[in-house]
């Protein structure tokens, strides 16, 4: 079972991001499921989701303590929160950042996942999209599929830019 | 069709199915998302149904049990405070024979306000009258709340049934969902004692001793019968659909030295428990409660058995180790875990197993052995 | 602002949404009341922004309690204060849903009854706290989680309801006006009997506009006339001074409606009809107050 958490502040897309991996693992042929966590918290307080895929049903409900992979959507998180918390060895961290982050050990990768959004002009109610670009991170690092990743985001959502930014993020990553 | 939704979409989804005539609810947290989602379908036209947006949850059960009594399908869904709020209609939708199907999404109750998962709100109300099925997936919510329908409108109950699913653990989560072509599985609404003005009868007017005493006989009748109806509805599921349901969903069970009973999601997260004691060499089995009214036979003889409570019963223990002990004779080992969304792990009911205290009792991190 | 104390009573650590203005209103409510009072609080975004156990962004104390239990709560409180022979504010801090909805009966009969008590509804016009469904606050037309497509129906109007009561005291405010805010919860509580205070308090996720606009959107309600500032000692009416001028000459209602994106794709004949009513309104209370029946 791989197992993905992903840190994002309330109303960056999180949550979104997880269901749209869920969907594309799923796509992909795989078991699959996204949890959102709650807090008793308001928009832009840090959240995390969990995305578990595996090539059996999934009976795991709780939560991930040991992840294969970290998502930070917002680096600023790193500041409040230990997203390294129970990482395993040879985990990967992903964060939406155009440079290197200091003090990420692991498999560090970075992809500027904001501004491929801003560049699609993916800005709603003044914040730019992150859970579509993501997805094309994803693919990249080898979570999902490129095909399942894009056939996500179209069953998902309507608007193509979408699709360009995740393709875009999927180019620009460094593996 | 195959897709992914969360637990409450998949509710939203099978009530859609069904197609109420008329389904009002309130909305409180983790349950919103069946509200809203049910609120779109109707403003899309997508669902030709009467939402009626009530301003509370006591109106709510009130105008299902107008709607159902009128004659129509009815639906509304809950949870916790909500849930509480309504009691008084809830015992009321029971006693009036109204075949209304409600989603309870299980979840603490204050104060400290608390929005995760527990059971004692859908406990508080078992009895009610009301047939109350707990689910362990986003799957199985969608196809409780389709058979729910057609066991609460079989002649043969004429009673509500409640399905409940855990509080974000699961009305949250997203997993894979196969939504059905319903054909004819749900017969159209008949409800023999509809308001017919050219048979105008008194509905609950004052009602002596002796009838009141045989009313509440036919309620436990029909909840007797349900047992059958339940299994009657789930094997013609099974047949249309190829998903099967029982009053319990068993687990490596046929050897086991011991056995966790527990309900919902939990009971889910208990299987992989299972794989893991399994691979030490433990004879261990899984039972997850899928039916708590009417209660099922359970047969458990001769093992051990550590029942996991999300619930409890105040001054006297929890609430699914009692029902199994008075129910069986068996004396379990009593787990009190995941109140107000505690986590509970598969590593942690592993623990639960390997150290259990058969007649005891233990709050998950909170008391020893009592 | 000077007459206002610098004491703090709710700090800067709530968990609201940036712009909430319902929490900015509540900082001046308390600052009115002082220490020694009681807040008795429903199920609402206050009793999440207050922040979580064992934290807490209050100075007074709070008593959380069930979604229609408010004013039930409190009569029972202010009762027991005077059985005490304490002079404790008790204030009840409701949003809409909580007022409106499902706590209009506690509401009703705590007027009735003549409890002792500052009742406070900021009105957000839907439910926030569980993610903005419509409430019986919510203004025709406005697009909430479970009124997609725009509320057919109006906004119910809770100040007559609670004019039926014939409290001795009662108003209206705005988030925008803070100070005229604070004034009407001093002479509220200078009152025996039963208080009540109708703020209208606009939230940027709700209504969906920037948060910066927060200050901006109460001004646009009071200037358009959407929202009347006034207050009713014993029953006598009298608007207050920026809802005068608004009134002689409300701004265009569009201009309110605009910047919302809970009135996108408005209908043109629910507009007028939003303009009618404002109309209507307008023209009652002017001719209360200047004592035309
Ligand atoms: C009996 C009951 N039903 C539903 C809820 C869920 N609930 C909590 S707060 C709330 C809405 C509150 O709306 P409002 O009173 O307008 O306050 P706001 O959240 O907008 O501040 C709801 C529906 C509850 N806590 N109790
Ligand atoms: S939803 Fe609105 S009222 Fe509630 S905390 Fe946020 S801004 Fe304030
Ligand atoms: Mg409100």
């Amino acid at each position: 079972m791989y197992e993905i958490r992903i840190h994002s502040r309330g109303g960056q897309g999180g949550v979104t991001a997880a269901k749209l991996l869920a969907l594309a693992a799923f796509r992909d042929g795989k078991h699959a499921t996204a949890c959102p966590f709650y807090g008793a918290e308001r928009r832009g307080a840090p959240v995390v989701s969990f995305v578990r895929i595996d090539d059996e049903p999934i009976k795991v409900y709780s939560q991930i303590h040991e992840p294969d992979l970290v998502i930070v959507l917002d680096t600023s998180i790193m500041d409040v929160v230990d997203v390294l918390d129970g990482l395993k060895a040879d985990g990967t961290v992903l964060l939406n950042s155009a440079h290197p982050v200091a003090g990420c050990n692991g498999t560090c990768r970075h992809v500027d996942l904001t501004g491929i959004a801003l560049a699609q002009n993916l800005v709603v109610a003044g914040s730019p999209i992150l859970n579509t670009p993501v997805l094309g991170a994803l693919a990249k690092v080898g979570i999902v599929t490129l095909p399942s990743a894009l056939q996500a985001i179209r069953e998902m959502f309507s608007d193509e830019r979408n699709v360009k930014a995740a393709e875009a993020a999927y180019e620009e990553l460094k593996i | 069709m195959l897709t992914i939704a969360t637990g409450n979409r998949a509710v939203a989804d099978a009530v859609k199915a069904a197609k109420p005539g008329v389904i009002a609810a309130y909305p409180i947290t983790p349950q919103t998302e069946i509200v809203e989602q049910i609120a779109e379908y109707v403003t899309a036209g997508d669902l030709d149904s009467r939402y009626i947006p009530v301003e509370s949850e006591h109106s709510a059960m009130a105008a299902c049990i107008g709607a159902s009594v009128g004659g129509v399908r009815t639906f509304t869904a809950t949870s916790s405070h909500g849930l509480l709020y309504m009691h008084e209609m809830v015992h009321w939708a029971a006693g009036a024979r109204l075949p209304i199907v409600m989603a309870n999404v299980n979840r603490a109750l204050g104060p400290g306000w608390n929005t995760w998962a527990e059971h004692t709100d859908a406990f508080s109300q078992r009895d009610t009258g009301w047939l109350q099925v707990f689910v362990g997936t986003v799957q199985e919510a969608y196809d409780a709340t389709l058979m729910a329908f057609k066991i609460a409108e079989d002649e043969r109950v004429l009673l509500p049934v409640m399905v409940n699913l855990d509080g974000f653990t699961l009305s949250h989560i997203t997993q894979s969902l196969d939504t059905v072509e319903l054909g004819d599985f749900l017969p159209p609404f008949r409800l023999p004692h509809a308001i017919d003005t050219s048979n105008p009868l008194g509905y609950g007017p004052m009602t002596g001793p002796a009838d009141y005493f045989r009313f509440r006989w036919d309620i436990e009748r029909s909840m007797r019968d349900a047992r059958g109806v339940i299994t009657e509805v789930e094997r013609e599921f099974a047949e249309r659909f190829g998903r099967s349901y029982g009053p319990t969903e068993e687990y490596r069970c046929e050897d086991a030295d011991v056995v966790v009973v527990a309900m919902g999601t939990l009971g889910k997260e208990a299987e992989v428990a299972i794989d893991r004691l399994r691979d030490e060499g433990v004879r261990a089995g899984s039972m997850r409660l899928r039916w708590f009214r009417p209660f099922p036979d359970l047969d458990l003889s001769g093992r051990d058995v550590v029942v996991i409570d999300r619930d409890y019963s105040f001054g006297f223990g929890g609430v699914v180790a009692h029902s199994l002990k008075s129910k069986t004779g068996i004396e379990p080992y009593s787990v009190i875990a995941g109140l107000g969304g505690q986590e509970v792990t598969y590593n942690d009911i592993a623990d639960f197993v390997r150290n259990r205290h058969p007649g005891k009792e233990m709050w998950f991190g909170v008391s020893d052995h009592v | 602002m000077s007459a206002i104390p610098k004491e703090e009573y709710l700090y800067k650590c709530t968990s609201a949404c940036a712009g909430c203005s319902s929490s900015l209103c509540l900082r001046y409510v308390l600052k009115a009341a002082g220490p020694d009072s009681v807040l008795v609080v429903p199920a609402c975004c206050t009793s999440v922004i207050q922040g979580i156990y064992p934290g807490t962004a209050m100075n007074v104390p709070v008593y959380n309690v069930a979604f229609a239990a408010a004013a039930a709560c409190a009569s029972g409180m202010s009762e027991a204060f005077a059985a005490l022979g304490r002079e404790t504010n008790v204030i009840v801090y409701a949003g809409d849903g909580g007022t409106v909805d499902i706590g209009i009966q506690a509401l009703s009969g705590a007027f009735e009854r003549g409890t002792n008590f500052l009742y406070i509804c900021y009105d957000n016009e839907a439910y926030g706290n569980t993610g903005m469904q419509r409430s019986g606050a919510t203004p025709l037309g406005a697009r909430t989680t479970t009124t997609p497509g725009g509320k057919p129906t109006t906004k119910k109007d809770l100040d007559r309801i609670v004019e039926a009561h014939n409290p001795p005291y009662m108003a209206t405010a705005c988030s925008a006006y803070p100070l005229d805010l604070y004034k009407k919860v001093q002479k509220a509580l200078s009152i025996e009997g039963p208080k009540f205070i109708h703020i209208l308090a606009p939230c940027p996720p709700g209504w969906r506009y920037p948060t910066e606009k927060t200050v901006e959107m109460g001004k646009l309600a009071v200037k358009t006339g959407t929202w009347i500032l006034y207050e009713r000692e014993f029953g006598k009416l009298a608007i207050s001074g920026p809802s005068k001028a608004a009134m002689k000459r409300p701004a265009p209602l569009e201009d309110y409606i605009r910047g919302q994106g809970r009135f996108k794709n408005l209908s043109p004949e629910t507009l007028d009809l939003m303009r009618q009513q404002v109309q209507q309104n307008i023209q009652r209370l002017s001719r209360e107050e200047a004592g035309v029946c």
